[in-house]
């Protein structure tokens, strides 16, 4: 391992005598396409190339549908990136398949990781190593139609602070024609969407449940916590009737198109929402509880040093990720793709908490909670089914959240063989 | 020639020793090699590697390992594979019957049909044309309950109440396979107007002139004489409703095969183990099934359109 370092020490110091004539290291960058992604990362490849002359990094992107599949094809035929971009959900396939190597602990010290990123980035951490950085996360809020706020008599100003209020809110802005189907939606409800991840790290928390133990391999919620937890979310269609799975298709859509009054989405819709032209909305932090305690669920996509790099790109490689998850970066991001910096310095400064956007998903960062999935989108589909056994097939909450516990548990055990 | 003449007797004598019938053959197979290779190679090679991959236990990441028949011992021991064959056979057991039904009913007055006959022929096969995702996405739209659901908006003007169509376990399949049949009768429609062209009309001429009613024309006639038509389409249309995943993934993409997996087909499970779970191992053994229902149920209307 000295021999190693030595060696990449030595080639680094060759790279720098080098760098004034000839050869400079090219090493390799992969994410998918999102236009304003890549162009967030042409400009950090940019400002990086600047400061580091030696080095030339090459970006290479393409679609987010088949993106697991062709890193893992590509690595394995010792191809592919250097630096490679994952969301955080993948890690373990990543680690698996030898596809990404732990970050050094000389180049990035665990405890400085710890104190500066928020404390989500934990998900990266596999033993006592870390496997990747993100530059940017994620988290959800609820967004609200000031419009309908003002027409059902609401202070558009002031939105629902607890879950009770949410209801409350709902009820006030659904609207029926004749036969009672709704028209326009108080609240939507889209397990599909993000509704799984509210139901999952927040509703649960908050009715005093947890939703996994043992580092996400035990399912937990299978108890009164959970029952509630479901309870409170299907009750919004049965009870209260101020929303109904599949309507606008899409929550996202019924929202986009004036006809939800309140949807709980991700920092990623906001290009989506900014587009909107008919109404002004806002965005607010997830209600809490009647306790007043609150939850969210953080993501992200980070980025790790693949298992191809060896010698001077290794060193290159190490170079350009301290760069793209350094603040400077961060804000870079921030302003071009309007994910939040993962490093708190950079997301909590004074002018970024008062931000009527940016401000409700930040202070949600604080005590968000992140996923270990196995596999997201079995896992996913596994809330998808709970409600819809209780919405559409009727059945007791309780019958149906066993189910799902049994199922997902199902899910969990099978990725640790 | 010269250059042949060179080469044969560079071959040592061997080609020109055989006779041209051999030489014929030899060159025949000669071309006929390259797409017999192609075929080898891009089709049947691949297929055997299922076979393999069913027995092992590789996730794209992790290297494969021989697991023996572990993979069909969970494929049958999952209820939602259970479900998802029976929603296969739905599609097969209702799709094929009304869709062949619907178009022999409509290429049968189709074809007497005078006026414009070419033009409604085209506005047939027009959805044929059509891309299947963007139809399901159409049809989705459709289904929506009120404010925006075509269908609905109609039902609730009339005092019906909204159905909830693909937010129903009961008819979200039909509802899905509603559009799937409307696309595939332009095809059927041609092979059965085509089918219809070939009866020689003498045969009804002298059924006529026999007196014999429609009726009687259209079951001793048309029908025996369309058999091979008729063939034709069971095989063709029940071999696309058993593979049928276009429509169904499009339609519902938020919840591919929902709701509850009411309309999840084979496929579309294959595709969900392979490219959204990754159990590659475990994908293979479901194809490796879907083949051998393919391949008897293919075997099994073969024979029995050829025995009646």
């Amino acid at each position: 391992m000295r021999f190693r370092h030595l060696l990449a020490s030595v080639a680094i110091g060759f790279a720098t005598l080098a760098a004034s004539g000839a050869k400079a290291v090219e090493i390799e960058y992969w994410q998918y396409v999102f236009d304003t992604r890549v162009k967030a990362m042409n400009q950090l490849i940019a400002k990086f190339q600047e400061t580091n002359p030696d080095i030339k990094v090459k970006q290479t992107t393409f679609p987010y549908a088949d993106y697991q599949t062709k890193v893992a094809a590509a690595i394995l035929a010792g191809q592919g990136p250097d630096v490679v971009q994952l969301f955080y959900g993948w890690t373990d396939n990543f680690i698996a398949g030898k596809m990404i190597r732990p970050l050094r602990a000389e180049a990035f010290p665990t405890a400085d990781i710890e104190r500066d990123f928020f404390p989500i980035v934990s998900a990266m951490k596999r033993g006592n190593d870390y496997y990747g950085l993100p530059t940017a996360v994620r988290s959800l809020a609820l967004f609200y139609n000031k419009k309908a706020f003002k027409d059902a008599g609401l202070d558009p100003n002031n939105p629902p602070k607890t879950l009770d209020e949410l209801v409350a809110a709902a009820e006030k802005t659904t609207k029926r024609d004749g036969s009672g189907n709704i028209v326009s939606a108080g609240m939507t409800l889209d397990m599909a969407g993000q509704d799984h991840q509210w139901w999952r790290e927040v509703l649960v928390r908050q009715f005093g449940g947890v939703p996994y133990t043992d580092n996400d391999t035990k399912v937990a919620y299978n108890d009164e916590a959970g029952l509630k937890a479901l309870t409170f979310y299907t009750d919004l269609q049965k009870k209260h009737k101020v929303g109904q799975v599949g309507f606008m298709d899409e929550g996202q859509a019924a929202f986009r198109a004036g006809l939800a009054a309140m949807t709980i989405d991700g920092t990623f819709r906001l290009g989506a929402f900014n587009a909107i032209k008919g109404f002004e909305w806002g965005v607010t932090e997830l209600p809490a509880n009647a306790q007043g305690m609150r939850s969210n669920y953080a993501s992200y996509f980070a980025n790790a040093i693949t298992t191809k790099a060896e010698g001077e790109k290794l060193a290159a490689a190490e170079k350009f990720l301290a760069y793209v998850s350094s603040p400077e970066a961060m804000k870079i991001w921030m302003e071009v793709v309007g994910e939040l910096p993962a490093r708190r310095a950079a997301a909590l400064t004074p002018e970024n908490i008062a931000h009527p956007v940016y401000g409700p998903f930040l202070k949600g960062l604080d005590y968000a909670h992140t996923t270990l999935f196995k596999d997201e989108a079995a896992q996913r589909q596994v809330a998808i089914d709970m409600a819809n056994r209780v919405l559409i097939g009727g059945e007791d909450p309780k019958a149906s959240l066993a189910k799902a516990a049994e199922d997902e548990q199902a899910i969990l055990d099978r990725a640790k063989r | 020639m010269s250059v042949i003449a060179q080469r044969e007797a560079a071959s040592g004598g061997l080609w020109s020793r055989m006779s041209l019938g051999q030489k014929q053959v030899i060159w025949a197979w000669g071309f006929l090699a390259v797409p017999l290779i192609f075929y080898v190679v891009i089709r049947f090679w691949p297929t055997f590697q299922a076979f393999y991959l069913s027995v092992t236990d590789w996730t794209i990441t992790k290297p494969a390992s021989f697991v023996g028949l572990e993979n069909y011992k969970r494929l049958s021991a999952d209820p939602l594979f259970w479900q998802v064959f029976r929603n296969t056979f739905m599609y097969l057991i209702l799709g094929t019957p009304i869709s062949l039904l619907i178009s022999f009913v409509v290429a049968y007055y189709l074809d007497r049909v005078r006026f414009m006959h070419s033009f409604i022929r085209a506005l047939y096969f027009l959805p044929f044309l059509t891309t299947a995702a963007a139809m399901a996405w159409v049809w989705r739209w459709f289904y929506q309950p009120v404010p925006i659901g075509v269908i609905n908006d109609i039902l609730s003007s009339l005092g019906i109440p909204q159905q909830p169509f693909l937010r129903s376990t009961s008819q979200a399949l039909p509802a899905v396979l509603a559009p799937a049949i409307w696309a595939g009768l332009g095809f059927q429609i041609i092979i059965f107007l085509a089918g219809l062209r070939a009866i020689p009309v003498t045969y009804y001429e002298a059924a006529r002139i026999d007196g014999l009613s429609e009726w009687a024309i259209l079951r001793k006639i048309t029908l025996p004489l369309l058999k091979p038509t008729l063939v034709f389409l069971v095989v063709f249309s029940s071999i696309g409703f058993l593979r049928i995943f276009d429509q169904v993934y499009n339609i519902n993409t938020n919840d591919p095969g929902g709701p509850l997996n009411s309309t999840k087909p084979l496929v579309l499970m294959i595709y969900q183990t392979a490219f959204s779970s990754y159990e590659m191992g475990y994908a293979a053994a479901q194809t490796v099934v879907l083949f051998l229902i393919l391949l008897v149920i293919s075997l099994i209307q073969l024979r029995i359109m050829r025995d009646r």
